[in-house]
């Protein structure tokens, strides 16, 4: 493969960016609406070829041996700080970066068609898909790094084009609250990561340019994942508090992935993005932005390996996050945000399965390939049905004009469409065969059970969790009760324009086969394939969890019945504080307002105030007093001036004269 | 040599008591033209005496009668201007340029 796809699938939307950007305020709204799709159109057919060439053509340097190979397809020195700190710009094409490539250009395709009907009465239409050009340019720059500095850069401009996007109301100013807090939370979780690339380069790039790794660039990640073992060995001696300094430096990146992907306790920042257009929040939460922290933990895998401590770091918080939010999920009444919640659940599930894939060592192999396979074969599928289900959501909001299912309610009758699929969605991510969250899930969840029965069980509950409460929204939206207003007042609800459906459809139908691809054929932690199989107890279990949680929320929620108020009665305070989230946002608010800024601030502020401005202040004061008192010098009469001149002249002759004696 | 000099200081000290004390702007230039030429009257006597082979002092006071004939110029029209706008020719009737 040459380098033009690839520099095109870079070049195209960020060109877009720009010419959106700059030219937008020129153009009409149906031209600059075009063009986004277009472009976004063309980029998909570019990275389906990339794709299908990787996998399919059978090229030698593409496939070896049966085993996928990890092809620098260019990688241009960019910046070299010193000898071995070099960092480049490449283009690095393995399995999980053709398979990213293909879901986000396909979701962000969809999104961009939906946007077109979705936000075609909103100011700012222009403004908006260049921003959406922005944001997939940023998360295709990331998945396509060669080196963890240009994931970095990227990374960063994926925080970018977030805030943006969720601040795209930005007269509300819940917006303008929201986006701050975004972009605010990962840049702090960001921090982390910086260090943690710092701490692993600086001891990388010290070791002998001919020792075991080589004279490579100390960030490249062919280098560090082909030799993990050289890697720890380059840290060795080295400890931080007990544990060894690699396993920190890869814990401090994970937390850089823990901000972007929503773990807690960085995950506060998720439920308010929720104030940006309902396609972005799509494009957000299906394939951008929260996936990239799960596509760091793969993209470093073999490192995270070797200190199998960060490993259980991963698992342990993902576990928790993911029990948290689908607990949350079950008691929030805004369906964006059960949404953003079930979201935080299942990137939880993606992480939980990464940190399972390591194994005791058997013969000197340390991991299992299955949780990884799993994994990312939970992001593809997760990441099509949550695009559907945001759409989805987003045409409800669009007939309804509210977020909230209590003005929702036995809508099935008059959106047949957006009905059908959205059913299709819960379906899928509740882990229903044939759909395709079943496959992935069922991977998983077999993955988790071989690690250790513990984490298999905790997270077979949390997928019935995610059942249950994605029937529940599903059974308010559709079924419950009608609600009255539809016929009092003239404007009945009805689907979506097809520009709004189209992706609908599209995504349904994806979701229903995706689980049938072979998905362990082409993506897997060593290049070789895995050949699926379904584990009967597993899927047994998970199929009994998940048709039990569904049955009990048909009973609760299908007809309006007073059991879930008498249910909601039974402990108020607990579902009080799962609707508030259990008060994460105001134990921040308290850390932040009560703490951090009422006590170390205000000394900082008054060191600022009084010792800084203090200091400038007295120069400019102390200037202005002398000038104030030697301008009547300046008399001008020009007789007085050479009087002066005459003296400073003999005065000097005066000086040069005794010098010289 | 110092025969020579001591007209050129009276004439420096001349000028600097003429420039200091008179008010009318054509006798300031008078003074000013005195400072000039005592400078020059110092590079023709110091080439004469301390360096007889070369002739850079005379050609150099050659410059600078040149360039004081095309100043004095200036610094006529100027005057004359100054005397259209105020009415005459007294440098203490032109003290605005100050703090």
């Amino acid at each position: 493969m040459g380098t033009t796809l690839p520099i095109l699938i870079l070049a195209i939307p960020f060109a877009m960016f720009l010419i959106l950007g700059i030219g937008g305020v020129k153009m009409s709204r149906k031209l600059a609406g075009i063009l986004g799709i277009c472009a976004n159109g063309t980029l998909a057919v570019l990275a389906y070829i990339v794709a299908f060439t990787y996998f399919f053509s059978g090229d030698a340097a593409f496939i070896l041996d049966g085993v996928r190979q990890q092809v620098q397809i260019f990688d241009v020195t960019w910046l070299a700080f010193t000898e071995r700190m070099v960092v480049n710009i490449g283009f690095l094409l393995d399995p999980i970066c053709a398979m990213m490539l293909v879901v986000i250009t396909t979701i962000s395709f969809m999104v961009h068609l939906y946007s077109w009907g979705y936000m075609e009465h909103e100011p700012g239409f222009q403004r908006y898909y260049a921003f959406l050009s922005l944001f997939t340019f940023s998360m295709l720059g990331l998945v396509v790094a060669t080196n963890i500095f240009q994931m970095y850069i990227f990374w960063e401009l994926v925080g970018v084009s977030s805030y943006l996007l969720i601040g795209f109301f930005y007269k509300l100013p819940s917006a303008v609250a929201a986006s701050k807090k975004a972009f605010i939370v990962t840049r702090f979780a960001d921090l982390f990561m910086l260090i943690g690339i710092l701490v692993l380069s600086y001891y990388v790039s010290h070791t002998p340019a001919d020792g075991p790794l080589g004279g490579a660039s100390a960030f490249n990640f062919l280098m560090l994942n082909s030799n993990p073992g050289n890697v720890l060995a380059s840290t060795v001696g080295a400890t931080f508090m007990g544990g060894s300094v690699l396993t920190w430096a890869m814990i401090f990146i994970f937390v850089g992935g823990m901000g972007k992907s929503a773990m807690m306790p960085l995950h506060i920042w998720l439920p308010d993005a929720m104030e940006g257009p309902t396609p972005v929040s799509a494009l957000i939460h299906a394939a951008t932005m929260v996936v990239a922290g799960v596509y760091l933990v793969a993209r470093f895998f073999p490192v995270f390996c070797i200190v199998p401590d960060s490993l259980t770091f991963i698992t342990v918080v993902g576990a928790i996050t993911a029990f948290y939010a689908a607990v949350v999920a079950c008691a929030q009444i805004d369906i964006k945000r059960i949404l953003a919640f079930s979201t935080i659940s299942q990137i939880a599930f993606m992480m939980v399965a990464l940190g399972c894939a390591y194994n005791e060592p058997v013969e000197g192999v340390h991991y299992s390939g299955l949780g990884y396979m799993a994994g990312m074969f939970h992001l593809f599928t997760h990441a099509m049905f949550k695009a559907l289900l945001f759409l989805g959501a987003g045409c409800l909001i669009h007939a309804v004009h509210s977020n909230n299912y209590t003005e929702m309610g036995g809508l099935r009758k008059y959106m047949p469409i957006c009905h059908i699929t959205f059913l299709i969605g819960c379906l899928a991510i509740a882990g229903i065969w044939p759909f395709s969250g079943f496959f992935s899930k069922d991977e998983m969840l077999a993955a988790m059970f071989s690690r250790h029965w513990f984490w298999g069980a905790w997270m077979t509950m949390v997928a019935g969790l995610t059942a249950f409460y994605m029937f529940r929204m599903y059974y308010m939206v559709f079924w419950w009760e009608e609600n009255p207003k539809y016929r009092e007042s003239g404007h009945k609800p009805h689907d979506a324009p097809w520009q709004m459906s189209l992706p609908l459809i599209i995504l349904a139908l994806v979701s229903c086969v995706a689980g049938f691809i072979p998905f362990g054929e082409f993506v897997t932690f060593n290049g070789e394939p895995y050949h699926i199989h379904i584990e009967p107890s597993v899927a047994a279990t998970s199929l009994t969890v998940a048709v039990a949680a569904i049955a009990l929320a048909t009973v609760m929620y299908a007809k309006k019945n007073p059991l879930p108020s008498k249910i909601k009665n039974l402990w108020p305070g607990l579902w009080t504080a799962a609707n508030r989230r259990f008060y994460w946002d105001e134990i921040y608010q308290f850390i932040t307002h009560r703490f951090i800024f009422n006590i170390i601030c205000r000394g900082i502020a008054w060191f600022d105030r009084h010792i800084i401005d203090g200091t400038m202040d007295a120069m400019a004061t102390v200037t202005q007093w002398c000038s104030v008192r030697i301008k009547g010098m300046q008399s001008g009469s020009i007789q007085t001036y050479v009087i002066w001149y005459f003296i400073g002249a003999v005065l000097l002759a005066a000086v040069t004269w005794i010098c010289i004696l | 040599m110092l025969w020579y000099l001591v007209p050129s200081v009276i004439m420096f000290a001349a000028g600097v008591y003429g420039f200091c004390t008179r008010k009318n702007m054509i006798a300031l230039l008078i003074s000013l033209e005195l400072m000039l030429n005592s400078a020059d009257l110092n590079f023709v006597v110091f080439n004469r005496f301390l360096f007889p082979g070369s002739m850079e002092g005379m050609v150099f006071t050659l410059f600078a009668i040149a360039i004081a004939a095309a100043e004095t110029a200036i610094a006529i029209a100027i005057i004359i201007n100054i005397y259209r706008a105020v009415g005459n020719t007294d440098i203490n009737s032109v003290k605005q340029m100050k703090f």
